[in-house]
């Protein structure tokens, strides 16, 4: 099996509802090709979702994007998006809630910042990212398998219950819960890291682990239910 | 100068190089570094996507725990616990609610933060504070005719960059030369490696490590050197899955700490040079033995 069979054959990175199709995208499978409105009504929208947003720490200056796309140009990853980041802050000021929320840019997005220092309006898009993630996990709408926010929830409950990150289990974990046959394909990955001792199995753990999730139930937020 | 040290989890696993050649290196040039009792998972990345505030908790036992061990200065080497910290710090002065909340969360376990502790990554200290003079009086061998690519990846300089430019970052480059290396041109110095996309959406990952990885062997390049663990597992690990889909682009990647060690001509077995995939085989030239 070539190393290249990994998870990624399998993510439907353009699955879920399409965002405007191409133009001249050929008339390939017209027979079953849906029809779908590409023009937002006003009726699609989640009046307030925008001002919810803003209202979160880091995210106040949305208000002021005026939609130059510097931020998509720098995007390493704008590429890949359905929506690009200008189009998402757009989106998301403009209310439309469930459009952004099912948008795989938020799960592209890798938190690389750039965006954030080139904004002229000093829009913090990263952090915004990461509300919208926030809001997509808690609301269950991101797409099936995406590796992403399984990875996040399976993170967050190892620190919850250790404090700390065993990679080695963190990835396992991840497998098992995604596609266990795609770790075939890394198999020599796995060898590699083991062959120079960088994998190790035992649990890191630390000794008031019991704090950790004491201070996470103390942060008590209505909004966020504990895991 | 003493600080506490943060390894983070990724020092003690995938990084645990990093570490190895960190240690020897501060220790050969008069630094202290105490490990933070207890310490727990900074949060990295994946925390701040499911609860920011929770996220920003988990990062401020740290810095309560530095607080109390009678240390102001925390050395955090890897780039995403240094980015979670100081977002912390920041969040912790410039939200009230913010504040609120980790007041309580820490009070829970007895615990305070007074938000004093300085967040400081090893490249900060060694340039600004431990100052290049002093490490070239370290290099016993210098690093003549290796030509180095600097990659300082995205959290380090990104946004809460302090001690060097978020666009054009210099202080490794600075360092590399003061240990006797070549520089070279290295323009994606501060793009994004992927992160944790080589693993959750491969096609995009590892097309970002190829461009990073052609880039340097376009510029000539002997290795790349990083600041940050994941950066270098990313640029390291995934070699096989470059060359399956573009080809052979062959290029070892080091942490810019290794490189020191060796300059300072430190026991190999301290370095972890071996933990690579793919090794940096070069070696300085041995200095000439002055005749007795
Ligand atoms: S760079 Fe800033 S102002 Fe420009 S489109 Fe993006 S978020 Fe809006
Ligand atoms: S932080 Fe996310 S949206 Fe911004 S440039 Fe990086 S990957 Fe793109």
């Amino acid at each position: 099996m070539p190393a290249t069979a990994t998870p990624a054959e399998r993510v439907e990175l353009k699955s879920g509802p399409p965002p405007a199709a191409p133009a001249g995208s050929g008339g390939r499978n017209w027979s079953t090709r849906r029809i779908e409105r590409t023009i937002k009504y006003e009726s699609d929208r989640n009046v307030g979702f925008g001002r919810d947003v803003m209202r979160v720490p880091g995210c106040e200056q949305l208000e002021n994007c005026i939609q130059c796309g510097t931020c998509s140009g720098v995007c390493p990853l704008s590429i890949y998006m359905d929506h690009s980041p200008r189009q998402v802050m757009a989106l998301t000021r403009a209310d439309f809630r469930d459009e952004v929320l099912r948008s795989h840019t938020i799960w592209l997005c890798a938190s690389c910042y750039a965006c954030t220092v080139e904004c002229p309006q000093q829009i913090r898009i990263t952090d915004i990212m990461y509300e919208l993630k926030q809001r997509a996990i808690d609301a269950g709408i991101y797409p099936r398998r995406f590796p992403i926010p399984v990875l996040a929830h399976e993170f967050t409950h190892m620190v919850r219950k250790h404090g700390r990150i065993t990679e080695l289990v963190l990835v396992i974990r991840l497998f098992l819960k995604t596609d266990w046959f795609a770790a075939l394909g890394n198999w020599r990955l796995g060898l590699d890291l083991t062959r120079t001792g960088r994998f190790s199995l035992l649990t890191e753990r630390i000794r008031r682990h019991g704090d950790i999730a004491r201070m996470l139930d103390a942060v008590d937020q209505p909004k966020h239910p504990s895991p | 100068m003493k600080f506490a040290y943060f390894p983070g989890c990724s020092l003690k696993g995938l990084g645990r190089a990093y570490e190895e050649s960190l240690l020897p290196v501060m220790r050969h040039l008069g630094l202290e570094l105490e490990e933070l009792d207890d310490w727990n998972c900074c949060g990295a990345t994946a925390y701040m996507a499911v609860d920011e505030a929770k996220a920003c908790v988990l990062a401020a036992r740290n810095l309560a725990l530095a607080e109390r061990s009678g240390r102001d200065q925390l050395l955090a080497p890897c780039a995403a616990c240094y980015l979670v910290l100081n977002k912390t710090k920041h969040y912790f002065h410039d939200y009230p609610a913010m504040k609120a909340t980790i007041d309580r969360a820490l009070a829970a376990v007895d615990l305070a933060y007074a938000g004093d502790t300085a967040v400081r990554h090893p490249l900060d200290v060694l340039v600004n504070d431990v100052g290049l003079d002093a490490i070239r009086q370290k290099v016993v061998r210098p690093l003549r005719g290796l030509k180095v690519a600097t990659y300082y990846g995205c959290q380090l300089v990104r946004p809460y960059a302090t001690f060097d430019d978020p666009y054009n970052p210099v202080t490794m480059d600075r360092l590399v030369e003061a240990l006797g290396a070549t520089v070279v041109r290295y323009p994606l110095k501060t793009k994004c490696c992927g992160g944790s996309l080589t693993g959750t959406v491969p096609e995009a990952g590892i097309r970002m490590v190829y461009i990073l990885l052609n880039e340097a062997r376009k510029r000539g390049a002997d290795c790349l050197a990083t600041v940050c663990p994941l950066c270098q597992f990313n640029l390291d690990a995934y070699h096989a899955q470059v060359r399956s889909e573009y080809g052979d682009v062959i290029v070892p990647t080091v942490y810019f700490t290794q490189l020191m060690g060796l300059a300072f001509g430190l026991p190999e077995k301290q370095l972890g040079l071996h933990r690579a995939a793919v090794p940096l085989r070069w070696r300085p030239p041995v200095p000439e033995v002055a005749h007795a």
